[in-house]
């Protein structure tokens, strides 16, 4: 049982493995837009839906130095978010 | 002569290669170390860097760099006889093949799993890096040309082929979809996958599909050209996991089964080579057999396909350093296995010597349909499987590999496109790049002849392209190898071989498409002229420069590669 759940598992990684790296970058894109999205108010983009972001600040606030890096900005761009 | 002997001295050759030359490189020319740390170790971050069991790296390396070339150069080869197509695949596999995949994933090792793209930058110098390019470019273009060509040919010569041939992406569809939608388990998945897939060889078999001479004012093979690269350019363009992720693991898992079944048929029916060891008689217009031999067989000899793949992902899975032997010097071992099989397939497959000359009627003639006459013979006589059902099995091997490379390939192309985009200050979207792709790679298919006239034309000005790649990588390593002060002469000798011999087939060649008046194909081989004369004119500079500054220690190493980190961070 322990070889045939070993088979299992190698097929697995022959299966994700070559892939893994782009599906996980599409990944990251998408969260990338979803931070703007959450942040967009404080970036002076005027959303509706800003109530409901705010909440979300928490939730994303531990992405966030990576993601202005990943933007190109290596300071925060944010007064309020001095994370470096 | 008996093939079994054949295909038992060429595996012994193949496999003495594996335990005595590899296990040289290993311990003096790379020397090989299990304490080293790996990048996948170094910089583990469960997506691109992940140390794997190397079973199950050699699995992924290896079916990643096997595809249709390795059938189609020896395939095509054989017309000077078989001799000197099974030595080139035998010794190529050993001493330059083997080198060169353990030399790239040993480099790409070294530092952090880079690819050779940016290796080439570092050591071959500021041109390095748009060198590469341009013969990336290169390489892309003619795989997709050359490979649309061989599909359309196989799909017009074998219609029994149609239908599994398309029904397999209907096949990958419905299995990303059981993976991510319904959540099935992979390997009930990888069950109903095989079994689908060969049901529909049987199915294929029973309804060939015949297209009219003329459709639609073109001719048969031009509509399949037309109609595949239309499914490439979306395939290309659709979520990966949705298409090319099953296909490219459903491929993979085809390409174990009828590798098994071609060995298993050929041990037991135990044919005779019918084409003579060397072909004294051969058809005119035939070039000479050196030094279109070997570019003819690129894949299944030597192959600077294979270091892209070694140093884009493997490089970044290496669980330990001496994992690089088995990983990088076995996984040619595979391919070349692949293509000693398709050497006496093509040879022994036939009924008489008669039978045999009159499919290699002219050069380029033959190939992959000599390879699916010849093959399906000897998988009726081993295994009695119908002659027509094991045709079409083959038949369907190939295109399916033919097909993951170009979907593959034309997507990849895109990537250098939008990148050359970049570097001249255009942005294209990911459907503009395609385009340019789809127009460029269609008129050059169709230049070369896409009624199946002049079709293979192009195959050796692929496989000069993809051994320019390999002097690439093999420069690479002989500049690291003397500034290590290691042994230089197995990189030397294999990279001095292949740039002369690809220059010589480039002048060949040149001659031959002026005779014929075709401009394009002899613009295209003077481009391919200069760059590989660009590649030697580099590779030559960057060695006498390292020469001149002398052994690098560890130490050292360690800083240069702390410096390069930080160059790049500005």
């Amino acid at each position: 049982m322990g070889r045939l759940a070993g088979f299992a598992a190698g097929l697995r990684e022959f299966y994700y493995a070559p892939y893994r790296r782009t599906l996980a970058r599409a990944q990251r894109d998408e969260e990338d837009l979803f931070m703007m999205l959450v942040l967009s108010e404080s970036l002076g983009v005027p959303n509706p839906a800003s109530y409901y972001t705010l909440e979300l600040l928490p939730v994303v606030f531990e992405h966030f130095h990576d993601w202005h890096r990943r933007m190109g900005m290596d300071r925060s761009p944010l007064d309020s978010i001095s994370c470096c | 002569m008996n093939s079994v002997v054949l295909a038992l001295i060429g595996i012994a050759m193949i496999i003495a290669g594996y335990v005595f030359y590899s296990k040289f490189l290993a311990k003096k020319v790379y020397r090989l170390d299990p304490a080293y740390k790996t990048p996948a170790h170094q910089l583990e971050d469960g997506i691109d860097y992940v140390p794997t069991n190397k079973y199950v790296l050699w699995g992924h390396h290896f079916t990643s760099v096997a595809g249709a070339a390795p059938i189609v150069g020896p395939a095509i080869a054989v017309i000077w006889g078989w001799l000197p197509a099974l030595l080139w695949v035998t010794l190529g596999t050993i001493f330059f093949a083997g080198m060169h995949d353990l030399g790239a994933l040993w480099a790409s090792n070294r530092h952090k799993g880079q690819s050779i793209g940016t290796l080439a930058g570092r050591y071959i110098g500021g041109h390095g890096r748009n060198l590469f390019l341009v013969v990336i470019f290169l390489v892309l273009l003619m795989v997709n040309a050359a490979f649309a060509v061989v599909i359309s040919n196989l799909l017009v010569s074998t219609p029994t082929a149609v239908i599994p041939a398309w029904g397999a992406v209907f096949v990958a569809l419905l299995i990303g979809q059981a993976i991510y939608k319904l959540k099935w388990s992979l390997p009930i998945v990888s069950i109903v996958g095989v079994v689908a897939l060969y049901a529909l060889m049987l199915l294929g078999d029973a309804f060939p599909v015949v297209l009219p001479d003329m459709i639609m004012g073109l001719s048969a093979n031009a509509f399949w050209i037309i109609v595949l690269f239309l499914y490439a350019g979306i395939a290309s363009l659709l979520p990966v996991w949705m298409l090319l992720q099953p296909r490219d693991y459903i491929n993979g898992l085809q390409l174990f089964i009828a590798l098994g079944i071609l060995y298993a048929a050929i041990i037991i029916s135990g044919p005779t080579m019918m084409a003579p060891a060397f072909n004294n008689n051969v058809p005119e217009g035939t070039p000479s057999l050196v030094p279109l031999l070997f570019v003819t067989i690129a894949c299944g000899a030597i192959s600077g396909f294979h270091g892209i793949v070694a140093s884009g992902t493997t490089a970044k899975q290496l669980d330990k350093e001496t994992d690089a032997r088995f990983v990088g010097y076995f996984g040619a071992v595979g391919e070349g296995l692949l293509a000693l099989g398709t050497v006496i397939a093509v040879s022994a497959g036939f009924q008489s010597v008669a039978a045999w000359e009159e499919v290699y009627s002219a050069f380029g003639e033959g190939g992959v349909g000599a390879f699916v006459s010849g093959g399906g013979a000897i998988v009726n006589q081993g295994l009695g499987i119908p002659e027509s059902l094991s045709g079409t099995i083959l038949a369907t091997m190939a295109v399916l590999f033919a097909a993951t490379t170009m979907d593959t390939g034309i997507r990849l192309q895109r990537f250098v496109i939008s990148e050359m985009g970049q570097i001249a200050g255009v942005h294209l979207k990911p459907l503009a790049a395609t385009l340019i792709v789809l127009v460029v790679t269609v008129g050059l298919t169709f230049s070369a002849g896409a009624d199946g006239s002049g079709g293979m034309l192009i195959w050796p000005l692929f496989g000069t392209t993809n051994q320019i790649l390999a002097g690439l990588t093999l420069s690479i390593v002989a500049v690291m190898l003397i500034r290590k002060g290691r042994p230089v002469l197995p990189a030397l000798i294999p990279l001095t071989f292949v740039l002369v011999m690809s220059v010589i087939a480039l002048f060949v060649q040149m001659g031959q498409f002026y005779a014929a008046g075709n401009w394009l194909l002899l613009v295209l081989d003077i481009i391919i002229l200069i760059a590989a004369v660009w590649v030697i004119i580099e590779a030559v500079a960057a060695m006498n420069r390292a020469r001149r500054m002398g052994p690098l220690t560890d130490l050292q190493e360690e800083e240069e590669n702390i410096a390069a980190d930080a160059d790049k961070r500005g």
